[in-house]
């Protein structure tokens, strides 16, 4: 089955590329990206500001499962409604330096639409890190699991 | 490989290797056969390289993201 979303990531390079076709006409895609409480609801995330304009900001708030909250916030430096939003990211209290990210909306028919986004890291390593992060969670989870299935065993 | 020949690879306790086993085919990453009072273990190369394959997760977290918006836009159009 083909793949909806893919992600390019070469070697030795400091970004990345997410692409996305969407079941969804082109306002709608983009509507998902500038209203608060659709955003809400994508992305899991509480939406403390949003301002969809050049030289605007925004900051997000998510609270993990063990209720400790987590804080993302960045600028908007380029806004075209339904084409694109040029915009930094970063997640406050954390290491990881800001990221800069170009978000391209495409209309593929009446019907369907495309998002392309690359984001621009500090490093490749940075890159890199980021990109291990679902993955060590992933891991951590399978510890847990198998921690869990140990201690039954004894 | 049976189970007895792993071990004897390893200076872990036997029962230790034996949890080791059972988790890894729990996991799907190594298979058992039986021949005839002996089981074999069999490494599951499709399993492993899924595994291997870090972005995968990383795919995977962005992709429930997007179906997540689709399904609400699409709830979004029907209601207007």
């Amino acid at each position: 089955m083909e793949q909806k979303t893919k992600i390019n990531a070469e070697d030795g390079k400091q970004e990345l590329l997410i692409t996305r076709e969407f079941d969804l006409p082109l306002e709608l895609l983009f509507k998902a990206y500038v209203e608060p409480a659709i955003v809400e609801q994508w992305m899991g995330t509480k939406v403390l500001k949003l301002e969809n304009k050049k030289h605007g900001s925004y900051q997000f708030e998510t609270t993990d499962p063990h209720g400790n909250k987590h804080r993302f916030n960045g600028v908007i430096h380029e806004f075209g409604p339904n084409q694109k939003i040029t915009r930094t990211f970063e997640m406050e209290n954390t290491p990881f330096p800001v990221q800069l990210e170009f978000l391209e909306f495409e209309k593929l028919t009446d019907d369907t639409s495309k998002l392309n986004m690359q984001i621009v890291y500090k490093s490749v390593a940075h890159r890199d890190q980021m990109l291990k992060l679902p993955f060590a969670q992933g891991i951590t989870m399978a510890h847990n699991r198998l921690q869990e299935i140990v201690s039954k065993l004894k | 490989m049976t189970a007895g020949a792993i071990a004897s690879n390893f200076d872990t306790a036997r029962p230790t290797v034996s949890k080791h086993l059972q988790i890894l085919t729990e996991c799907e990453l190594l298979e058992q056969k039986q021949n005839g009072r002996e089981i074999y273990y069999l490494i599951n190369a499709k399993k492993m390289k899924e595994v291997a394959d870090f972005i995968e997760p990383f795919r995977k977290m962005w992709d429930d993201r997007f179906n997540k918006l689709e399904t609400i836009m699409k709830k979004y159009k029907s209601k207007k």
